[in-house]
Formats: C-alpha cells, structure tokens, sequence
C-alpha cells in the first residue's frame, strides 16, 4: 500500500502567509492553541469572580460598578451578573477551551505527523475552521458588551428561560448572540471533524495500518466522528431556538404560559424537545472533551515507563466502545426532566455500561505502568495526574448514572464536582501533558523541568482542594447555580466549604502564572530541543524540532513497528522507533 | 515520586471525610428515603474500595517503578486479566442498577394509591403555591387571564367555578404525617424544581406538562424546598417548606383556612 501523493505546496513565504492565513496543518494547530489559552484565562477569571460573590455576595467591589455600570450598580454584583459571568464560564470552557486545544490544538498539529502526512486532507478546510472559531469567539464576547449583558440560562440554555426573551435580563440580544456564536463554533467544529477523518482514512503512509496508529490518532479520530455528529445537532437545535425567539415558532415554548404579567402567544412546544437535541449532542461533547486527553496519557505512560501500552488492542476497542455508547447515554442528563421513567431505565444501563470502557482504560494505564522504569519529567506528572482526577471524577458518575440516587444529586453540587473534576480538570491535565511533552517538537526548546514540576504539584493538589468538597455540599443538599446561599438555613452551614473552595481556587489560579511564564520564556529561551528529547517510537520524533513546513522535508515514511515498541528483549536500545528496520529487535552482528 | 504519597494522603482524606459524614443528608423521614440511604451506601461501599484500590495502584506503581536502573519488563498485557477486571467492573455497576431499580419503579411506575390526597403545585419566577381541594374535594377550574398574584390568587382561579370557592391557596406545603400524598405540579412560566432533601426526591417541574409526584412523609417537622433547577436570577431565592404534622393538626389546619374564606 503506497501513500496517496498530497497536492505538493511550496513553502509559504511572507509573513501573512506564514503565520497569518496558514494552510500548514502545524500553525493551524498553534493558532487552536493559543485560542483556548487565551479562552481559558476568561473562563478561569470568570470563575474566581463567580466563587468571590458565593462567599461576599453583598460585597462592594468599585471596579464591578466601573464594568457592569447596570448590573454592578454601587458595586454589588446581582444575581443576574453572578448567572450572567456563570453562562459564559461555562460556554467559553466547554466549547473554546475543551473543544478546541485537544482536537483542534494538538491533533491539528499531531495527527497528521503521527500518521506520516505532510498535511491534513483539506489544508484550506483547515484555515477556514479556524477563523471560523475566531469568528464565533468574538461574537461569544461580544454578548457580555450589549444591552442586558451576556445570557443568564446557563451554557445548558434550557427553554423556556432561553426562548422568552422576558424572562431576564440578558435573555435578550445577549442570548441571541450566544445561539449564534455556537451555531458558527458547530460550523468550524463540522469543518474540522470531515478533515481529521478524511485525513487519518486516506493519508497514512505505508506500513501505518489502523493496528498501528499511536493511541492519540485514534482518539482523534473517535472525537472527530462525535463531533460530526452531535455538531450538526446542535446546530439544528439552535437554529429552531433562534426562531422560537425571533420568527414566533413554538418549538420549544408550550401554551399557557406566562412570564412579567404578560401571557405568551406561543403553542404546542416542548421544553423537553431542547433538552433531548441538546443532550444528544452534549454528551458526546464531553467525550469529545476527553477522549484527546485519553490518547495523551496513554502515549505518555508507555513513553515515560519504557513499556508498551498494557493492552493496546483493548484500548482501541475500549476508545471505540466509548465513541458508540457515547450516542446512547444522552438521557441522564434527563433522569429528573418530566421524560419517561422507562427512558430513565434504558439510559441508566447503557450509562453503567460505558463506565465498563473507561475502567478498561484505568486498568491498563496502571498496567502499562507496572513493571516499568518511570521517568518523572513533568509531562508524565500530568499524566499520572491525569489518571488520579480520572478515577476520581469518574466514580462520582457510578452515583449519578443511577435514576434512583439521581432523585437527590440532580442539580446539587456533586454533578458539578463530578464534572469539572472530569472536564475542568482531568481533561485540562492531558492539556498541560500534551504542552509539556510536545513543546520541545513545536518551538524547538525544552521548557523548564523546576518550574513545571512546582507548577504541577501546586495544581494537582489544589484541584483536588476545589473540587472534592463539591461532592460532599452535594450529599448536603447544596443546590447549584445558585448565586448567593444566604436564603436557606441548610445551606448558612455549608459556607465554611465554599470559603475553604474559594481560598484554594485563588491559590490554583496563582500558580498558573508559573505555567504561562514557563511558556513564554521557553519559547525564547529554553534549551535547544533535539530532534528526539524522550527517545519516543512515534513519527513526530522522526523530524526536526521544529519540523519543515512539509514535515518530512519530501520523504515518504515507511513505518514497519507498532506505537510503542519499548524495551523489547534482545533489542539495542529500549525503544524501537515505528520507522526503524523490520530486523530493529534482532539486528544482524555487524563485524569491527 | 513525590506524587505517591501525595496521591495516598488525598485517597485517606477524601475517604475519611465522605467516612465521617461531616456534610451529610438530614435523616430521612420516608420509607422511600430509607431504601434510597441503603443503595446510596452501597454504592459508596462499591465506589469507595474502587477508588481506595486505584489510587493506591497508581501510587505503588509511582513509588515501586521509578527508574532506578533497572530495565522495564516488557508486556503487551494479559488477556486474563483484562477480562477478570473488565467483568468484575460489569458485573458491580449493572448489580448496583438493579438493586436501585426497585426505588426508581416504586416512585415513578408504581400503581398510584387512589386515597392519595391530592394537593396542587404552581412554581413562578420566583415563588412555589400550592392549592388544596376544599371541603367539596374539587379543584375549581382556573385561567391564565384570572391571575394575580398581588391580589392572592396565583393560581388563576375563576370567580364563576363554585368549585374553586372553597379552594385553599398556601404559600407552603402542608401535609398529614403517615398519609400519601400525590402533589400535582405545573409551572407558569419557566422549568422550575421541587426538592425535599429529608424526602430524598425531587422533580423537575415542566411547563406545558401536568407531572404527579407521590410521596408519603412519616415524619413531622417543616423541611425547606429549595428550587432546583436555574428558573432565572431569583433562583437562589426560590423558597418554601414542607410542614408535616400530626393528622390531626392537619384537619385543624384545613378547618381554619376554609373558616377564614
């Protein structure tokens, strides 16, 4: 099987062409980059204003007043602001931050290196899916500068609080903005995915069957498909959403209602029809959020043990079974919605069912540890990080998968401990691994091992500080997106947790400085990376650090290995490189 | 190699703090929310070795194969043990489905009992009200044109329906201890949620949708009902509580309401 020749481009020359409008797969994947980390910074502002005002929700801050002049009158966030800063936290986290660097970041960059491609199927797709991105962030924070502010429904957007424009502040231009800026991401989003599965189908070089592919490629690839499909759902439901807003429909909006005093014209829609076309889309999202992080850890255990991936075929079934089952959970988000009580059941076996993949996943991950010689750089720090937070956020869903337990936790604060400990953490966590472990390659420097390594400690054990008492306000009751917990005498009690979540959410934040400071400077002034700093098997450690814009400088690489062929008995070194020759593990004597 | 004992510090702390039940449930005050205690400790017991036993894995193997010269085994895995784990793991979380099952049908798919009293719920930005039948046991008819909150009639009732002439309107849920109750919810405008924390139960209330929820509380005390699901910026103060008392008081209390008319 001979690769299928891309259309041969020359370099590109000028500074627009270079760094601008790139058609290289590999600033493309940059650019991703450097959107979520600018995407991030916003979500994490957002969310330490959100944990001050739990705490002080009658404080005077003069700078709120200067910003939100209606919202923040005298300084005092209301709770519309609170609701308001919380949509976007969650919007801005899940779509511009989740969705984009671990597919569009580092698989942009990565996918096509890995499978020994010169370029993605549709380099042109590529750029467009970009600025489209771009494009739809902007209009994103574009909502929080209109009249009534950005949208208070959550970044779940549930009608009818999302379809009557009445029913707050911020339900107004700031809402329709929000639907528009993700019905843009969902057309980046379905531009991206068509390229990763063309690309990864029809350019492997020769000798890269599928049963070769590094563990990230295949996540890739799985997250490629989900977003394909539940995108375009998305995209439809928010379409029948701006028409119920605007175009007087009723998709959405059931008759007999009422909201300021005034009864709506609106029938024969129903709340419940979002929220299946939602879900439907948005649990395959949170798949889509970290089945990247999967591949990274996976490549990153066997890369810093010296040992092969513990069951290999199984992890490819398993990222799989994930990606199918992934399209039939989508109800327990609903348990508790008014939705059959039968739909509850089947939701909640097929919900079990998919913690079987995942746990598959954990196992062997701790396999491909044992027996190993671990190298503790800081990208396999995330990686071990990663695996702890995983097992962690995953239990929290053995309870939640339950409809009979999900009578109590459904929208207290254990479903919000149990996801950011999943999304807000693990899944950032394979973010900061893929940075450390792939930086040498991008920027042609090493980072810095100290500052990583404290940088890493601190953020692993203030993750946990913020996260895990959320499971215990849960079990207390602690109702969520609540902006103030002065109403209820249940709640008075639980304050010391949140003061105690606040003060560790202010220390992890610091100590993220250390992380943006490491990545700046190295990227002037780390130490020269070589071509190969891990002596890593996969093809990426094959070409220069960083590599030409065509990647392999003209040459069509010939892969005759698996992924991860380390410390193969008899071999000369611990590794075999997935280009080495077929005889690397018993090379023939040679004579002095 | 610091991370193990790190990782095993975190396990025992997280472990003692869901052990000492510091923030915890109230007591429950149904039968329902005795079978839900029983499957929620089951399921902790459940998660809880797995979690003990992963993290500490993961810690002994931070801590035993660091690099200290030695070479790494080599092994693509162990067939054996990929389906002892991944069989046990199936095996635990569909038990654990089953065994809550019966709670799930008990409250959502069980035969309704008929001498269920019936009590009307109507959530509001910003406001649960509740109405009960009368002396007569009919609801009166209602229309959204009739509303007014300002003038104590959230629910809309209309003057012409004798029916609704005996209706008691309430702020907060009163019920009869040891009875069950079938409370009949609607929402007026946007998704609202009714929660108990002592019921261990809570719904989500839909417009456009009549849902029934039964429950039958066996204890008296008043218990608040926090809204549950975001309804707009008042959510936070979306209150009101469930009094249950003694059968009798629960008589006194009607006779007084409908004496007040």
């Amino acid at each position: 099987m001979s690769a299928p020749v891309v259309h041969a481009h020359h370099a590109p020359q000028g500074f627009i062409r270079k760094y601008v409008f790139s058609l290289d797969h590999k600033v493309i994947g940059i650019q991703y980059y450097f959107l979520a980390l600018f995407s991030v910074l916003i979500g994490m502002s957002l969310s330490l204003l959100m944990r001050f005002h739990m705490v002080h929700p009658d404080a005077k801050v003069a700078w709120f007043a200067h910003l939100w002049p209606t919202a923040a009158q005298g300084g005092i966030m209301t709770p519309e602001l609170y609701l308001s800063l919380m949509t976007m936290h969650g919007t801005i986290m899940v779509f511009f931050v989740l969705t984009t660097a671990p597919q569009s970041g580092f698989g942009n960059y990565f996918l096509p290196i890995q499978i020994g491609a010169e370029d993605m199927a549709f380099p042109v797709l590529n750029m467009l899916s970009f600025w489209t991105t771009l494009v739809a962030l902007v209009v994103m924070v574009s909502a929080f500068f209109v009249q009534g502010g950005a949208p208070l429904a959550g970044w779940t957007a549930y009608p009818p609080l999302s379809a009557v424009p009445q029913t707050g502040p911020g339900e107004g231009l700031g809402q329709t903005l929000w639907i528009v800026s993700i019905a843009i991401f969902c057309g980046a989003s379905l531009m991206g995915a068509i390229n990763f599965i063309a690309t990864l189908i029809d350019l492997r070089c020769q000798g890269m069957s599928l049963m070769r592919l590094p563990l990230t490629c295949w996540t890739w690839f799985v997250t490629a498909i989900l977003a394909l499909l539940g995108f375009a759902v998305l995209l439809a439901a928010g379409v029948l959403l701006i028409l119920d807003r605007s175009a007087g429909t009723s998709f959405f909006i059931p008759a007999g209602l009422m909201v300021s005093d005034q009864i709506l014209n609106h029938k024969g829609g129903s709340p419940l029809l979002w929220q299946h076309l939602f879900w439907f889309f948005g649990h395959p999202e949170v798949y889509i959020a970290i089945l990247p992080g999967m591949g990274v850890t996976s490549q990153l255990l066997a890369t810093f043990s010296r040992k092969a991936v513990y069951g290999y075929r199984a992890m490819v079934y398993a990222i799989l079974s994930i990606g199918f089952l992934g399209f039939m959970v989508w109800g327990h988000h609903m348990f508790m919605s008014g939705m059959s009580p039968y739909s509850a059941m089947a939701f909640s076996v097929l919900t079990m069912a998919i913690g079987v993949p995942s746990a598959i996943k954990t196992f062997n991950w701790i396999g491909t540890l044992w027996g190993g010689k671990i190298h503790f750089t800081t990208a396999m720090m995330f990686a071990l990080g990663f695996v702890s937070l995983f097992v962690t956020g995953g239990l929290s869903g053995i309870f939640l998968g339950q409809p009979a337990l999900d009578l109590y936790f459904h929208d207290t604060y254990f479903v919000v401990g149990h996801f950011h400990m999943i999304m807000g953490v693990a899944a950032i966590f394979g973010m900061f691994a893929g940075t450390f472990y792939w930086f040498p390659k991008m920027f042609g420097r090493m980072m810095n091992e100290t500052l990583g390594k404290i940088h890493f400690y601190v953020t692993f054990v203030g993750v946990y500080a913020i996260f895990t008492p959320m499971h215990y306000l849960g079990i207390a009751g602690n109702p969520r997106r609540y902006s103030d917990f002065t109403n209820f005498d249940f709640l008075g009690k639980l304050l010391p947790v949140h003061n105690f979540m606040t003060q560790a959410a202010y220390g992890t934040a610091a100590i993220q400085i250390l992380f943006f400071i490491n990545l700046f400077w190295s990227m002037k002034y780390g130490k020269k990376a070589p071509m190969n700093p891990w002596n890593a098997t996969t093809l990426e450690w094959t070409i220069p650090s960083p590599p030409p814009f065509d990647n392999f400088g003209g040459q069509h690489p010939v892969v005759n290995h698996g992924p991860y062929e380390y410390s193969v008995p008899g071999a000369p070194r611990d590794f075999i490189m997935q280009t080495d020759p077929p005889d690397a593990a018993n090379p023939p004597a040679t004579s002095h | 190699m610091l991370l193990a004992p790190i990782v095993w510090v975190l396990t025992v702390v997280i472990i003692y703090f869901f052990a000492s039940k510091i923030w915890w449930f109230p007591p429950p005050i149904s039968q329902h929310g005795l079978a839900y205690d029983e499957q929620f400790m089951r399921t902790l017991v459940v998660t809880g070795i797995i979690f003990f036993f992963a993290q500490f894995a993961l810690g002994w193997a931070i801590f035993r194969y660091r690099d200290d010269g030695r070479r790494a085994s080599h092994s693509h895995g162990n067939n054996k043990w990929e389906t002892i784990w991944t069989s046990a793991t199936a095996i635990l979380f569909v038990g654990l489905v089953l065994t809550g099952t019966k709670i799930w049908v008990a409250v959502h798919l069980s035969e309704p009992d008929p001498n269920a009293i019936p009590i009307e719920l109507m959530a509001k930005q910003f406001a649960f009200s509740f109405r009960y039948p009368g002396p007569d046991g009919k609801f009166g008819a209602t229309d959204l044109t009739q509303v007014n909150d300002a003038a104590g009639n959230p629910f809309g009732l209309v003057d012409k329906d004798p029916a609704g002439k005996d209706d008691i309107v309430s702020a907060s849920l009163k019920v009869p201890a040891g009875k069950p109750i079938k409370l009949i919810m609607h929402s007026r405008d946007v998704i609202h949620n009714f929660f108990v924390r002592e019921l261990r139960l809570k719904q989500d209330i839909v417009p456009g949708m009549e849902i029934p929820l039964y429950f039958q509380a066996d204890t008296p005390g008043t218990y608040e009902i926090p809204c549950s699901e975001l309804c707009g910026l008042g959510h936070f103060q979306m209150r009101s509580t469930m009094q249950v008392m003694a059968e009798a008081d629960f008589e006194k209390w009607k006779q007084e309401q409908a004496a007040n008319k």
